[in-house]
């Protein structure tokens, strides 16, 4: 049997406010346990819950980024369970009106570009934290979290693969970071992904039964919790069984995902209007306020090079995916916009390897933009060759200075004297008399042989594009 | 409309209220009553108007982003049943 995997996104991401959306504890992290939880937070009889405007603006921020509909008039529900983290038994959250309405967001998961669909976003507090391993016979509860501004981005079912739905969670990541409302610490749990997973038959219209996954923490953990939860839906399937729906919570270290609670009693959450909290209304002088705040999207970051830089659309995807890593090649770009593809190469490739083999963060990278863009310049006026370059970017990057001074200490310039070139290649010839009947008997190829003997008496430092040149007049 | 008893009895245990017979039955009869108070409304047209989600006419003022709540945390505390550490302690819960 052909499946279909069928994807839908929860994302949690906590809004970047110094205080909480209904009181005026702060919401930094890390703090000393139920310091930072007050009397609203706790839920004590007689408190009312107000609005933190920089809440508010932050989730239009982000429907504006998305071309999403703004509800100017939305409103805010209790959404009804008890779990002891949650002291009002209630959450604040948004259901028939929430701020932000239909938008969408493109994803390039492979030189293909897709649209997913984005159904609403609503702004909610989130809960505290229980801590079940601390004693022996309680549970711990921490309400420092509390009350911590969330906006719930949940997108259509339309992603079919745990590749798209990771490009999606690395888009929405980079959004939020570019127009600052969200940290996008996933450690600390300022960004989190729930997702929606079924399959059903290829071809077949309904959707089938759905499982959600929970307690995802990284972008690796969401492809491996999808794809094992596929493999389980297929295996209870084709043995004729039944998906139950159900909330299951993925384990990283045991690699499985397990079944939480069966939602089919528990997911009455009987939502009605938060009788303390009255209408949102936004008005059109505020969304054009805040529109004027929106810095240049990671979608027009990306036409730009596409359409400025002659690049691919995968690659300035690549390059804008992360707020950091865009910041670092357009650093170089002002150093010469003229050799954009070369710095592209070099970021994506050397410099992005480097960087994850030893797990450093661009933003530290031991090499800067300035000092690469020199490297690659280098490159570009013949002054030593692109292999060569590679050598003296693992001396850059450990630490032996500048792409010249590198270059200078090792004497590493490249051969450009034709006349020097020329004897070498005579010599070469002139030494390997079979292979030049190869050659001329039509063996394309055994250039290559020529090439290397070649570099090799010049250690390296001739111009492989004056040696083949030079090469193919000579045996010709 | 009418709610059966055992959709009561359902509603209950989601509000956590504990009920017997004798209650249930008088619950459900009353709720029942109060259903049958609101069915009339079904009866008025109301094509067009926006559904109200609260009785004022007003829209929710906005607070500023700033801190100024202090650690209470001692004083709140100290009505709490159990407490360690700095934590709220409450008997274990296990998913």
């Amino acid at each position: 049997m052909q499946w279909e995997t069928i994807i839908g996104l929860e994302i949690h991401a906590q809004l970047s406010t110094k205080s909480k959306i209904f009181s005026a504890a702060s919401t930094q992290y890390g703090q000393k346990p139920n310091s930072q939880a007050c009397a609203v937070d706790l839920g004590l009889p007689g408190v009312l819950p107000v609005l933190n405007v920089e809440a508010v603006n932050k989730a239009i921020k982000f429907g504006l980024a998305i071309n999403a509909h703004i509800n100017q008039r939305n409103i805010f529900d209790r959404k009804n369970y008890f779990y002891p983290d949650l002291p009002k038994g209630y959450q604040i959250s948004q259901m028939d009106w929430p701020i932000v309405g239909e938008g969408k967001i493109e994803i390039t998961p492979n030189e293909q570009t897709k649209v997913v669909g984005i159904t609403r976003a609503h702004l909610e507090e989130d809960a505290g934290k229980s801590i079940h391993d601390m004693f022996n016979d309680d549970t711990a509860i921490d309400l420092n979290r509390a009350g911590t501004p969330l906006l719930e981005i949940v997108s259509e079912p339309d992603m079919r693969s745990a590749k798209e739905a990771v490009a999606y969670a690395k888009k929405i990541h980079t959004l939020i970071q570019y127009i600052d409302i969200c940290d996008g610490n996933m450690q600390e749990g300022s960004f989190r992904c729930d997702a929606n997973v079924s399959i059903r038959p290829k071809g077949q219209k309904e959707l089938g039964t759905r499982a959600e996954l929970k307690n995802i923490n990284s972008f690796k953990f969401l492809e491996r919790a999808i794809n094992l939860e596929v493999e389980r839906q297929q295996d209870i399937l084709e043995e004729g069984g039944r998906v139950v729906q159900e909330t299951r919570l993925y384990d990283s270290v045991k690699h499985e995902t397990r079944s939480m609670r069966s939602k089919e009693e528990a997911n009455d959450y009987r939502y009605f209007p938060d009788p303390d909290l009255l209408p949102v209304e936004i008005s059109d002088e505020l969304l054009e306020k805040i529109r004027q705040t929106l810095p240049e999207l990671p979608i027009q970051k990306k036409a730009r090079f596409v359409a400025e830089l002659g690049l691919s659309d995968y690659d300035a995807d690549v390059l804008t995916l992360q707020k950091p890593l865009a910041d670092y090649f357009e650093t170089m770009l002002k150093h010469r916009i003229d050799n954009a593809k070369l710095y592209a190469n070099w970021v994506m490739g050397d410099l992005s390897a480097s960087l994850n083999k030893h797990q450093i963060d661009i933003q530290d990278s031991p090499i800067t933009a300035q000092s690469l863009s020199l490297l690659i310049d280098r490159i570009s006026d013949n002054t030593i060759s692109g292999k060569t370059a590679k050598e003296v970017f693992k001396a850059m990057w450990r630490g032996e200075g500048n792409a010249d001074e590198i270059i200078q200490a090792k004497g590493l310039k490249q051969m450009t004297d034709t006349g020097e070139i020329k004897t070498i290649v005579e010599q070469v010839i002139a030494n390997n008399a079979p292979q030049v009947a190869q050659f001329k008997s039509g063996n394309d190829k055994i250039l290559g042989f020529f090439v290397g003997q070649i570099m090799k008496l010049t250690a390296g430092k001739a111009n492989p594009k004056q040696v083949n040149e030079l090469l193919r007049k000579k045996l010709s | 409309m009418s709610l059966s008893e055992k959709q009561v009895s359902q509603i209950a245990y989601l509000a956590r209220l504990s009920l017997n017979e004798v209650q249930l039955k008088d619950n459900t009869q009353d709720l029942n009553a109060i259903f049958s108070l609101v069915e009339q409304l079904a009866n008025i047209e109301t094509d067009g108007i926006e559904p109200m989600s609260h009785p004022l006419h007003m829209s929710q003022r906005l607070r500023e982003d700033v801190v100024t709540e202090k650690d209470q945390s001692a004083l709140f505390q100290s009505v709490a049943p159990k407490t360690s550490d700095g934590y709220y302690l409450v008997p274990t819960v296990i998913e």
